[in-house]
Formats: C-alpha cells, sequence, structure tokens
C-alpha cells in the first residue's frame, strides 16, 4: 500500500488524513511562519502569512487550512512565497498605528536601532508589545520597510474603561486570534468581528467596553494577541526590558491545578501567562483570578513577623519568642487536658509537603488524630 | 475525579449537577462547553439557572435539597425500560435487587411531587445518558453540602454503575475540588481518620508502619473530631486549643455567631496565615506564613495529578515555611524534627504513602502525575476502577429521599443557598486585594428571582435585612433570572455581610460537612 506522504522542503513526511500542511510541518519542526493561526482552532483564513507554494498549482495555500494530499511537493520559503509574505506583511503593518521597528531600520545595524528606540521613544508612544509583537518579527525577518507606508488613522478609540485589559484598536490587524480564544477555547462568547469593509471591528455585545459585556476577563485573548492592539492595564510596559524571570507553578486558587508561569522583575510578580498549549490540564487557559488576583502577594498587608497577644493586644516578637511561646503552651495543655483538647486544622491551600508535615506534628507529637481542613466549606 | 479533566470532551453525554462550573471552575468549564460546541450532549442539573445552562441541551431545575428523589427518578425509569447496563451489573456490582426494590416508586409523577422537575423531561434525561456510549457526571458542592451529602454522592455513584459508565474514558463520577490542594490535603492525611493515602489510624499494622518511620510510640487509634466537631467541642469546653493553618473559619463557618463563642471559649489559638484575617485577630499567637509563589513543593489537584509548585519571589519579613514552622515547634516539643527542604519532605511522603510512591519531583518536573503510582517506571493512573472498585464490586446503596433539616416556614419562608462568585475565592483574603477583581465585584449580594422581588416589592439595589434562626446580615438585593423562586442565593466571600452568620451547622452524619446549600430566611427591606 501506498503511503501518504508529502515533501517540505526536500524533506519526504509522512501524514495522516486530514492534517493540515501546517500541522505535519510543525510536527517535523520545519517553522512556517503565521499569524492569525491559533493551535486547536478552525482556520481564520484572515492573515494569508501562511501561504506556502505547491508544485502544479497556480496560486498559493494557506497550509494552515489546507490538507496534505499524497505527494504534494510544497516549498514554505519559495520566491514566490517571500514575495508573498512582504506583500501581505506591508499591508497589515500600513492597517495602523504600527510606528514600531520596521522603519528606518538598518538590517546590518538592529542593535543600534534598538538602542534608538529606546532613547527617541517615549514610554507612551512606543507600542506596549514592542519586542514582543509576532508582526514586528516577521516584519523584520522578511525585510519589510514600512517608511514609505502611509499611516492611516483609527476611527476607533483606545479602550481604558476595563480591569486588567486595554483595548488599542489602532494596533488591531483584525486577525480574529482574539475571537477564536474567546468563542472557540475558552467558549465564552464575548467578542466577535462587528460592522465591516473598513469599519471592521473586534467587538463585545453591540460595541460596549468589555466590562459592560458577556466578558468574564479571563484574558485568553490578551495572551493570544500576537500585537498590541490587547494589552494588560498594569504597567508591565514601562518596565519590559528590566531582567525578567519566568517560573511555571501551578495556580493556588481552585482545583483545577492549572499550570502558569509567572513573570518576575525585581523580586515582584509583573504578569502571569498560561503554560504551553501542549501541557495538561489547562492548555494554557487561565481564569481571571489565576491570571490576574496576584496582587495579595507582594502586598504590604502581609504578616511579617510573629505576633503574641499581651494585655490583650498583639505585638511583634521575635520568632524564638513565639515558637517557645507557643512550644510551652501546646506542651501545658496537652499535660492537663491530654492530646485530645488541642486540635489542629491544616490547610487546602498550603502544599502536599506543610500538609504531610502537619499531619506528622499532630500525630507524632501532640499524639492526638484531631487534624481536619476545610474541605467541606 | 474518577477520570481527568482532559477526559470531558470525549464523552457522548455530560451531566453536571450542583456545580457552577463557569464560575468555580472556569479552565474546566471551558472542556464542558467545547464537548457541546463537537455536538456532544449537556445536561444541567441545578436550582439555579447557572451560565453553564446557556450551553446546555436541557436544565432540569429541581427544589433545593431534592437530589436523592431524581436521581432515584432517572434510576426508575432506566430500570423500567430496560436501559441498565445488565453486563456491567453482572460483572462489576452487587447488590443490584436492593436498588432496584426502592426506586421502583420513584416514578417520574412521584419525582415531580418533590423535586419540581418535569415527569417527560426527567424521563428524556434517563433515556439520553442510559443509551449513551459513555456519559460523565460532574458534580460540586451543591450535592455534598446536604445533611444527605454522603447520600448524594452515592446515588450518583448508583447512576454511573447502573449503566455501565464508570471505568471507561469518558465516564466516571467527577467531584470538582474547590480549592487548590483539597484533594492533597487529604491525601496527605489532612483528615482526622487516616495517615497519608487513606491508611486507617485504627489499623494497628498501618500505626506500628508510621510509629517506626516516625521513630515515636504511643501515636491515638482513635479517630480525632472532624473541623466541624472540634468546633463544637470548643463551645463546649472540651477543646482547649486550636492550631489553625491557612484558613479563616470565622467567616467560612456555618452559623458564625455559634463560631465565634467556640473560638472566644479556646484556652489558646495559634493561627498561621499570610494575612490578619477575622480568625488571626482574634488569636493568642499569629504566625507568618509564606504563600504559593514562595514556595518550592506540590499540590495535588482535582483529577488527582501531582503537580509541582515553584518558588518564584522571596518572603516578605520574616515570613517562614508553614512546614518550617511546624518543625520549630515540634523540636521545642521535645520530638526532633527537621529538614534541609521541602524536597527532602516529599521523599519521605513517597516512603509511607502507596499511592505517591512512584511520583518523584524529577519525574513531575515537566508534567504532572495522576496517583495512584506504584512504582517508578509507572505512568500513573488517569482513569479509576477500570477493572475493580477499590472494594472489589461495586456496591449499589439502597438511598431514600430525606428532606433538608430546616424548611422554609411562614416567618422564615424562603431557601437559603450559598457559593462563590467568579472574581473571588473564598473569603477573600486573597483576592480581594486586587482592585480590578474588587471593580467586578465590589460587595455582597442576595439574589432573588424577579417574581419574589415583586412580591416583596423591592428591586436590584433595595437594602435588605436578610436573617435566619441564627443571625441577620445587611445587603444589596440583585434580581436576576439565575434565581428560582423561593430560593434565594448570597456569596459567602464577604466578612462584612457574611452569608455565614445565617447557615445552618446541621451536619451529614457520616462526612460531618454542614448543610451549606439550604437553610430557612426570611428578606426585609431596610430603610435608609
Amino acid at each position: 500500500m501506498e503511503s501518504n506522504i508529502i515533501t517540505i522542503n526536500e524533506n519526504k513526511l509522512t501524514f495522516e488524513s486530514g492534517e493540515t500542511i501546517l500541522t505535519v510541518a510543525q510536527r517535523n519542526n520545519i517553522h512556517i511562519s503565521t499569524l492569525c493561526h491559533l493551535k486547536n482552532t478552525l482556520p481564520t483564513h484572515t492573515c494569508k502569512i501562511c501561504l506556502v507554494e505547491v508544485k502544479g498549482e497556480t496560486d498559493l495555500v494557506e497550509s494552515c487550512a489546507a490538507k496534505a494530499r499524497r505527494d504534494m511537493i510544497i516549498f514554505t520559503e519559495s520566491p514566490k512565497v517571500i514575495t508573498a509574505r512582504r506583500k501581505q506583511i506591508s499591508k497589515l503593518l500600513a492597517l495602523g498605528n504600527h510606528n514600531c521597528a520596521i522603519r528606518e531600520v538598518d538590517p546590518m545595524d538592529w542593535t543600534s536601532f534598538q538602542l534608538d528606540v529606546l532613547t527617541r521613544d517615549g514610554n507612551e508612544d512606543l507600542c506596549p508589545a514592542w519586542g514582543n509583537c509576532e508582526l514586528q518579527n516577521l516584519a523584520y525577518l522578511y525585510q519589510v520597510k514600512t517608511r514609505a507606508l502611509p499611516l492611516t488613522g483609527c476611527k476607533y478609540e483606545t479602550e481604558r474603561a476595563n480591569p486588567f485589559i486595554i483595548r488599542d484598536f489602532s494596533r488591531c490587524i483584525l486577525c480574529g486570534r482574539c475571537i477564536k480564544a474567546c468563542r472557540e477555547i475558552q467558549v465564552n462568547n464575548a467578542i466577535e468581528f462587528g460592522y465591516s469593509g473598513e469599519d471592521l471591528k473586534v467587538i463585545a455585545k453591540a460595541d460596549a467596553p468589555l466590562k459592560d459585556s458577556d466578558c468574564v476577563f479571563c484574558g485568553e485573548c490578551l495572551q493570544v494577541c500576537p500585537v498590541g492592539a490587547l494589552v494588560p492595564e498594569k504597567a508591565f510596559r514601562d518596565d519590559r526590558f528590566k531582567d525578567t524571570r519566568k517560573i511555571r507553578t501551578t495556580c493556588p486558587f481552585c482545583g483545577v491545578g492549572c499550570q502558569m508561569d509567572l513573570f518576575v522583575q525585581d523580586n515582584k510578580i509583573v504578569k502571569i501567562d498560561g503554560a504551553d498549549m501542549d501541557l495538561p490540564p489547562n492548555h494554557a487557559s487561565l481564569c481571571v483570578k489565576g491570571r490576574f488576583g496576584y496582587d495579595f502577594i507582594a502586598s504590604a498587608d502581609r504578616l511579617t513577623r510573629p505576633l503574641i497577644k499581651k494585655n490583650g493586644e498583639q505585638v511583634a516578637v521575635s520568632w524564638d519568642e513565639a515558637l517557645d511561646f507557643v512550644a510551652e503552651k501546646l506542651s501545658a495543655i496537652k499535660k492537663e487536658f491530654g492530646p485530645d483538647s488541642i486540635g489542629v486544622l491544616t490547610s487546602a491551600r498550603i502544599t502536599n509537603e506543610d500538609n504531610y508535615i502537619a499531619q506528622k506534628f499532630t500525630r507524632a507529637v501532640l499524639k492526638t488524630n484531631n487534624i481536619d481542613h476545610c474541605a467541606r466549606l | 475525579m474518577t477520570n481527568t479533566i482532559a477526559d470531558i470532551e470525549t464523552s457522548d453525554v455530560i451531566l453536571v449537577t450542583g456545580s457552577n462550573t463557569t464560575e468555580n471552575h472556569p479552565v474546566l468549564s471551558s472542556f464542558v462547553k467545547r464537548a457541546t460546541l463537537n455536538g456532544k450532549k449537556l445536561f444541567v442539573i441545578d436550582p439555579r439557572k447557572v451560565k453553564l445552562t446557556d450551553h446546555a441541551d436541557k436544565w432540569l431545575r429541581p427544589a433545593p435539597g431534592t437530589d436523592i428523589a431524581w436521581i432515584n427518578g432517572l434510576m426508575h425509569v432506566i430500570i423500567k425500560e430496560a436501559l441498565h447496563n445488565k453486563v456491567f451489573i453482572e460483572n462489576r456490582t452487587e447488590n443490584f435487587e436492593v436498588l432496584k426494590k426502592t426506586v421502583e416508586r420513584y416514578t417520574p409523577e412521584y419525582v415531580e411531587t418533590i423535586t419540581g422537575i418535569k415527569a417527560e423531561d426527567l424521563i428524556q434525561v434517563a433515556r439520553e445518558f442510559a443509551s449513551a456510549p459513555v456519559a460523565a457526571i460532574l458534580y460540586c458542592m451543591g450535592i455534598t453540602q446536604h445533611t444527605c451529602g454522603t447520600d448524594n454522592v452515592k446515588s450518583l455513584a448508583n447512576l454511573s454503575m447502573l449503566c455501565g459508565h464508570i471505568g471507561k474514558p469518558g465516564g466516571g463520577v467527577n467531584p470538582l475540588r474547590g480549592q487548590n490542594n483539597v484533594q492533597g490535603a487529604c491525601d496527605m492525611g489532612g483528615l482526622p481518620n487516616v495517615f497519608t493515602a487513606y491508611q486507617p489510624v485504627g489499623n494497628d499494622d498501618v500505626r506500628n508502619r508510621l510509629e517506626k518511620a516516625w521513630n515515636t510510640s504511643g501515636m491515638s487509634a482513635t479517630p480525632g473530631l472532624p473541623v466541624t466537631e472540634m468546633v463544637q467541642n470548643a463551645y463546649d469546653g472540651k477543646m482547649k486549643s486550636l492550631f489553625v493553618i491557612g484558613e479563616n473559619p470565622l467567616v467560612s463557618d456555618p452559623d458564625l455567631n455559634h463560631a465565634r463563642k467556640a473560638f472566644a471559649n479556646l484556652a489558646f489559638l495559634v493561627v498561621q496565615d499570610i494575612f490578619q484575617t477575622e480568625t488571626t485577630k482574634i488569636a493568642d499567637v499569629v504566625l507568618p506564613a509564606t504563600c504559593f509563589a514562595e514556595k518550592e513543593g506540590t499540590f495535588t489537584n482535582t483529577e488527582r495529578r501531582v503537580q509541582r509548585v515553584r518558588k518564584a519571589v522571596e518572603a516578605p519579613g520574616e515570613a517562614r515555611q508553614d512546614w518550617e514552622i511546624l518543625c520549630n515547634i515540634a523540636t521545642r516539643m521535645g520530638y526532633e524534627m527537621s529538614y534541609p527542604n521541602s524536597h527532602d519532605i516529599f521523599k519521605e511522603i513517597t516512603s509511607v504513602t502507596p499511592s505517591y510512591k512512584g511520583i518523584t519531583w524529577d519525574r513531575i518536573d515537566g508534567m504532572g502525575i495522576h496517583w495512584p503510582c506504584p512504582n517508578e517506571i509507572h505512568n500513573g493512573t488517569p482513569i479509576l476502577h477500570t477493572t475493580q472498585f477499590t472494594r472489589g464490586k461495586g456496591m449499589f446503596h439502597a438511598i431514600d429521599h430525606t428532606p433538608p433539616a430546616e424548611q422554609p416556614t411562614r416567618d422564615y419562608p424562603y431557601i437559603l443557598t450559598t457559593g462563590r462568585v467568579l472574581y473571588h475565592y473564598h473569603t477573600g483574603t486573597m483576592t480581594m486585594r486586587t482592585d480590578g477583581l474588587n471593580r467586578l465585584s465590589p460587595e455582597c449580594f442576595v439574589e432573588i428571582s424577579s417574581g419574589d422581588a415583586q412580591r416583596l416589592g423591592l428591586d436590584t439595589g433595595s437594602m435588605v435585612a436578610v436573617s435566619s434562626r441564627r443571625g441577620k446580615i445587611h445587603a444589596k438585593l440583585k434580581v436576576s433570572s439565575k434565581a428560582m423562586d423561593g430560593t434565594i442565593f448570597i456569596p459567602f466571600h464577604f466578612a462584612k455581610a457574611a452569608a455565614n452568620e445565617l447557615t445552618n451547622a446541621k451536619l451529614d452524619p457520616t462526612a460531618k460537612i454542614p448543610e451549606f446549600k439550604v437553610c430557612a430566611i426570611k428578606i426585609e427591606p431596610v430603610t435608609a
């Protein structure tokens, strides 16, 4: 039996029927540039960046939508493909306020250009997605210069009325990724394309601010926006050039156990993203609490010193004093009233390691089984 | 959960009950919603018209506290129409005849008189649930927080076994755990009757083994008290001291008036937490602990997946690790307890916990593993009960409907049910420090149906006094299509108008869970 084989850039690759050219390429670590494509959603057909050339076909095809067919011969970076992509990138750059990078850039001197931008651009003008923008990356990759492109004004005002999310329509390239994330991944159905033609816009509920719509602020749209159209309300933008560490951990809220990445600058969490799209249980999704509810960590109200109640008032003491006092009191109560006169409420918030020690302490030291936690509440 | 979260999308029929999934488990709810996009059937059975009902093929609305009746009703129809899985029942279960006899009188018409669910709707759901190749049940506190909570859960297990929907992909009986590490706290023996991995404290072999591992002797063989009874014992003066870790019972406990008196009665209260709370404020000693972002360790999620927690930032001030504080105290009490780090604690856990034995931090570095995982070459167990149940054969329990402990009366004509909202978590000590979340959900509210509001002559925004036999709170009314006539919902997050001033501390006799989901209240307007 003939097997299902296609050739991409002279590599013979097998495919399963129904797979797209893009899926086969990605599985084999062959890079095809994409923009509107969002994994696990249906093709949007808006950006035309993932076009590839198929031998024997006159028109280029969208690799994110076209299914692999037996004996296809595909070129992902042919001159024809590159010309088409450059044209498309130019078109997208011209669509809005993309004064970022590529204007006046000398390809030979990228570093000095970056430094120049840093000194020249006021923070307000500098796109908040600068350095983290997929369109900017594409423009650089394909050396598309926008100097000659006219700047089009944006008829839609930036929406700053919401908690957590700023919507800057002047930078929106109408790729529709946010809509895919909202309708096909989170299935919150809060946003869609509204109006048409030149007025096309991503709208929420009859074109209302997100806060007055069905939006539940999961922020999936923010996470998938390839440009600077959806940006966090928080001033991450001002500090984007600082040293940032990324730490993978587990969300502290409900029991789903979403995997997430904490972005840390100067011992402070500045942003949280869902982890990999391939990683269970959440496949990069988060909810509003997990993504945005982290202010408590750096809160000035955190307890920082042990307190002992003296004459009816809690006063700060040293750890030694507090620990001695607790050990002494518990020992005395245990001796006078027996171990079962003491109870420990451990917690569904703390780690397995903490919980294990709490029950070991209760059973091996206090010698009672009076241990429980808030599972029922 | 008997199955995994990802499994939900592979079910043919999903039955969600007693779970406001989109608000309490938002990311998990996406799996349910995506399944419906792919043509899978969704049935929601809940007294509130929760958001998930928008995605459901059918929503059945039972009166609060009537779950056993509708579950028995479904089983009645399934058996009557011979849609039950005879092979599964024969090979994997016992006691079927007794169940059959019990559900015989739960005809759809009889069930309608108890629950208010239309007979024809019940029949439709029964048929579709039973004839699906595989169907999953998801449930949450709407099932468990009742005086008959244990029986509710057993009834759901009956239903799943009856159709043979358990022990295979896409099926199962799946409780959704509400806090990040409830599963882990239970697995680790944070319960009065068991050590880690649910090994009973009364079992001499188990206890001897742990005494040896922990180098101690004389551990108690008598199960201890659950939290709800510890509070009662404190009230009665028998419990002298409580050591509370990362909890705020003076907002989250039922019948707060009673709980406050109980706590005030303690000779010595220690609270270890990251913030001042209603509970730390009355403590004799407050110990500053670290939060998840300052810790190395593991959490176990609702699908039994053990996952890593990693330190991202330094703890503030002198705050210490929870385990470290407890070790410090233990050592001062004459039992030397010290670990260089939490990784060493995990290694000790796996040495005494059969279901975690094969899990190492290295193995879960990239992706978590579902327990049971008996050895280091075992890949974990995503689906439970595939070949047999823990006890061997699955036991059908014959259960009859019992009404809630408190019923509406002339003086207290409404039923109160409590829960959470999307934007806050538990008593709000964490979420209420984020401005955006407070903007989206600023204060307590009293959710009421438009019919009830009209009869009271009140509208959204009216300040009302809500009282039960135990307490009284003031909050604003919110007319909502989620509410059914006669039933009021109040979120329990807000200390200033704490729903638990009203709730009933009456317990399920087995699980000792309070009946948060039903108590009788009255509503009166408050004139400014």
